[in-house]
């Protein structure tokens, strides 16, 4: 299908981060480095039990500590917040702990002192009693498991489709969702063959080097938040909630993250903070160490069982899904990721007849949440190693067998929902051009073996959420954007900046972007899930077309035909007779949808757009030992139009390193009662300059995202998808191993090659 | 336990009350540089790379007692003395070399040793140099090229 593009002056060509001077300097902006007048300390005391009552906590030691001016437990938080749960699907998560523990590492009490040390002193001072109970940290175990994590559910009473769920007891089971497409059961009959398989996903973190760090200083009836968050509109939200106040008596304010990748969501230390703040009456700063961070929030381990029913040809008649989502001991957003992720568990294929189960479990493990790609690694990981597997087994080419079964632009997916701007065929054929997928190449012989691999996922945007955003200019004709969205990386103030360039011709490079004020600047969602560019550009774009607008109108009053872009700033003088006025042009953007069907979780418009991306790879496995190098790396996406390419391409590949250290290196390592023996980074290891691949290709399809502004979309996890299977495929192309069990470590890789030794002698 | 040290700072000379468990980091922040900060406290990453007496250290496992009489710099003494960028820091923007910008400035630190001792640096050297340094962002590709970029730069001036 062709698309007329409007064509573009500024977006489509690449421009440097507006702050990269900043950067580069050491001058950049973050939370980390808020320190107010005033300010105090806090330490958390963290549960040393993954499951267990509180008995008691003994502070008397810990406040006797010089320096120390408060040590404060969940009895403590009650005076100031008597409901102190929080969470963004349930209200589920206390401040610290009441009652009873539900993981190692659960914040039980909270030192505030003049300085770190002497809090860090008191904290190892505090005496926590705890009963232990038994604890259930695996997922399939939790499902079926007589110990229960909480004691009911308490869904957030904002979610209509999660009340059903309110005080249900003796389950560990958060909330499951369905989807039913066709018959499956007839078509599995009538099968040539049947695949079933099951994969696993192991617990890893953001790991984020700006630390999480939430600065708080409540007065009478107003709160203040300076907040390492992506999330400053819901934080606001939440504290006013949590406080009992309206939202414009909490002010959130934001600076450039450290790194974000989903770690930073919702509310994380912000309540603790607004409530030591109260408790203490003074400005108190709560930060994380890099080891406390994995006690805080992860990604989910899932158990993906697959059934897929196939037929001579190699066409996929029936595929039925159940993914088990450990989302540890309280909900954050894994709900969401189970139900908005999980009906795409069927993958970028053309299925008749389709069955999902996706179960949000809870587990005494460390709470799992959103993490870049929102479940869909852990998804594409199950589904593109069964393709490969499929395509092995019945003597396809493992490409051919994907584009034979590839969902086209005009196919329905599983959803229901007719596929529009989803260049999944072109990805997965431009992808086996720029690798050279048909060309023969050197495998290798004797001790060192080669192998190619490759695969593709895709992601539905999630759905339904809004932006908001203003567009000022000034008297002197310079541009401001007001908006919440954060800048963690991605290049968002920039592409902003961009956009108010393409409409109001005004240079890019002299756009100001506000960063997020919620005093100032307008709500939106959240920055997750590679929304801001769709989401935010549309209101952005919306916004300096306002202030276009408002501009002409302006134009026209003082006898002029049009504006000059080049001098907006005589037009403000013309009508005020001086360098005086503001003209602020403003943007609401939300996309069409249809809730699925409560019972078959279909939906004809599921979300506004898909996001694709596949990678392939050649690789070399070391027989004597199993170690491997990875030779080279391809990345193609569809982010429809690259509106900014130089940003694209470090967001492609940083994408796909990152995944790369999650599928290959990191793993949190818990022993049988739930203790983690890998918190920081010197047991935690993620990719280093020595750790990537030898070569890295990465490229976006011409493609065209028909209701994206300036048929743009999101790019930030695309990079990220088909990494893990696509390695899986070539090891097993190299040495005949399949591995089904992330990380590949290559000593698992090693004990598949003796274990095929063995059944061969 | 408090006492008072003498160092110098990017420069100029420095006097600082300092709690004995103090890293270096929490004084220069106290000195109002932001430049080297703490992310995993353990010297595994790079962020908090200062130099002192001119060689590169993790500022978050240096006690701040030990900078007495020591010379310290940080990333600021770059661009002190005049609003020029150095060619690293150049070649880290043009090269798109980061994207937070959190681990940035210890990079270019590393950077500018590596290019110290090793003009035309060699593949295993950038990583030689490079490997306590984490992005996780994962821009090392445009790291390496923009290491490469700053070495034709600094060695066409000279």
């Amino acid at each position: 299908m062709t698309t007329e593009r409007p064509p573009l002056h500024r977006l489509g060509k690449g421009l440097r981060r507006l702050e990269a001077v900043d950067k580069v300097t050491g001058r950049a902006d973050y939370t980390h480095h808020v320190s107010l007048p005033g300010m105090l300390h806090a330490k958390i005391v963290r549960s040393h039990v993954a499951h267990g009552r509180l008995r008691s906590i003994d502070t008397t030691a810990a406040k006797a500590v010089p320096g120390v001016y408060g040590v404060f437990t969940g009895a403590d938080i009650l005076k100031v917040i008597p409901e102190p749960y929080y969470g963004p699907a349930f209200h589920d998560q206390p401040i610290l702990a009441i009652d009873k523990v539900r993981y190692v590492g659960e914040p039980v009490a909270a030192v505030v002192a003049e300085s770190p040390h002497a809090a860090e002193e008191a904290a190892g001072l505090v005496q926590v009693d705890i009963e232990e109970l038994p604890a259930v940290l695996d997922e399939v175990e939790a499902m079926h498991s007589d110990v229960y994590v909480h004691e009911s559910l308490r869904p957030a009473g904002t979610f209509a489709d999660l009340k059903h769920l309110d005080g249900i007891r003796n389950t560990n089971v958060a909330l499951t969702f369905h989807l039913k497409k066709g018959d499956c059961e007839a078509a599995f009959k009538n099968a040539h063959r049947v695949f079933k398989n099951t994969f696993k996903t192991h617990q890893v973190m953001h790991v984020p080097l700006e630390p999480m760090v939430s600065v708080a200083d409540v007065r009478h009836s107003h709160a203040y938040l300076y907040t390492a968050s992506q999330t400053p509109s819901f934080a606001r939200t939440e504290i006013a909630r949590l406080l009992g106040w309206k939202e414009n008596q909490v002010t959130i304010k934001t600076a450039f993250l450290g790194g974000g990748f989903g770690c930073k969501l919702y509310v994380k230390l912000e309540p603790l903070a607004v409530a030591l703040s109260m408790l203490s009456q003074r400005p108190v700063r709560v930060a994380l160490t890099m080891a406390e961070q994995f006690y805080t929030i992860t990604r989910h381990p899932t158990t993906f069982t697959i059934e897929s029913a196939v037929d001579e040809t190699g066409r996929i008649l029936a595929r039925r899904c159940e993914v088990i989502w450990n989302g540890g001991a309280y909900a954050d957003i894994g709900p969401r990721v189970t139900q908005k992720s999980g009906f795409t568990a069927p993958g970028p294929y053309d299925i008749a007849n389709v069955e999902v189960t996706s179960v949000a479990v809870y587990t005494n493990r460390p709470p799992a949440g959103a993490f870049r790609g929102f479940g869909i690694p852990q998804l594409v990981w199950a589904y593109e190693s069964q393709s490969d597997i499929i395509a092995r087994e019945m003597g396809i080419d493992p490409l051919e067998f994907r584009l034979r079964n590839a969902l086209a632009d005009g196919k329905r997916h599983a959803t229901g929902t007719v596929m529009k701007s989803a260049a999944i065929p072109q990805v997965l054929t431009r992808l086996a051009e720029r690798f050279g997928w048909h060309e023969p190449f050197e495998r290798g012989s004797g001790r060192y073996r080669r192998g190619r691999g490759l695969g593709i996922g895709i992601k539905a945007c999630v759905s339904p959420t809004t932006s908001v955003a203003a567009v000022s200019v000034a008297a002197d004709g310079s541009c401001s954007v007001q908006c919440n969205t954060v800048d963690m990386g991605q290049g968002s103030d920039t592409l902003m900046a961009m956009i108010v360039s393409e409409v109001l011709g005004v240079p890019a490079e002299t756009v100001s972007v506000v960063h997020p004020d919620t005093d100032a600047s307008p709500y939106d969602m959240a920055t997750l899930g590679s929304r801001s560019t769709f989401h935010m550009g549309h209101a952005v774009r919306l916004a300096a077309e306002d202030a276009l607008a408002k501009l002409r109108a302006m134009a026209k009053d003082v006898g002029l035909d049009d504006v000059d872009p080049g001098n907006l700033g005589a037009l403000f003088v013309r009508k005020f007779g001086m360098q005086a006025g503001t003209v602020i042009g403003t943007g609401i953007y939300k996309p069409t949808y249809q809730s699925p069907d409560k019972t078959t979780g279909q939906s004809e418009d599921i979300t506004p757009n898909w996001m694709i991306g596949g990678t392939a790879m050649e690789i070399e496995v070391d027989t004597e030992t199993g170690m491997y190098t990875i030779l080279r790396m391809e990345n193609v996406v569809d982010c429809g139009t690259a509106l900014n390419p130089l940003v694209v391409q470090t967001q492609i590949s940083g994408a796909a390193i990152m995944q790369l250290g999650t599928v290959t290196l990191e793993e949190m390592e818990f022993d049988e009662q739930g203790q983690l023996r890998n918190a920081g980074l010197s047991e935690y290891k993620i990719p280093g300059i020595q750790d990537i691949p030898r070569a890295i290709g990465c490229e976006t399809v011409d493609a065209y995202q028909e209701n994206g502004p300036f048929g743009g979309k999101g790019v930030g996890e695309s990079g990220t998808f088909g990494v893990a299977s696509a390695l899986a495929a070539a090891i097993e192309d190299a040495v005949g191993v399949r591995i089904t069990q992330l990380p590949i470590r290559p000593e698992k890789i090693w004990e598949g090659m003796r274990a095929k030794q063995e059944q061969q002698a | 336990m408090n006492i008072d040290i003498e160092f110098e700072l990017n420069g100029r000379p420095e006097r600082r009350h300092v709690d004995v468990r103090d890293n270096a980091i929490d004084v220069l922040g106290r000195c109002g540089l932001k430049a080297a900060r703490e992310s995993c406290g353990q010297g595994l990453c790079g962020c908090c790379t200062l130099y002192v007496d001119g060689a590169p250290v993790s500022g978050c496992l240096y006690p701040a007692w030990k900078l007495q009489d020591k010379r310290v710099e940080t990333l600021e003494a770059l661009n002190e003395a005049n609003s020029e960028l150095d060619p690293v820091q150049q070649a880290f923007i043009e090269c798109g070399a980061f994207q937070c910008g959190f681990c940035t400035p210890g990079f270019v630190m590393m950077t500018r040793k590596l290019l110290e001792a090793h003009p035309r640096p060699t593949d295993a050297q950038i990583e030689h140099y490079l490997a306590g340094n984490l992005c996780r962002c994962g821009t090392y590709p445009e790291i390496i090229a923009a290491v490469r970029l700053a070495a034709e730069r600094i060695a066409a001036r000279n």
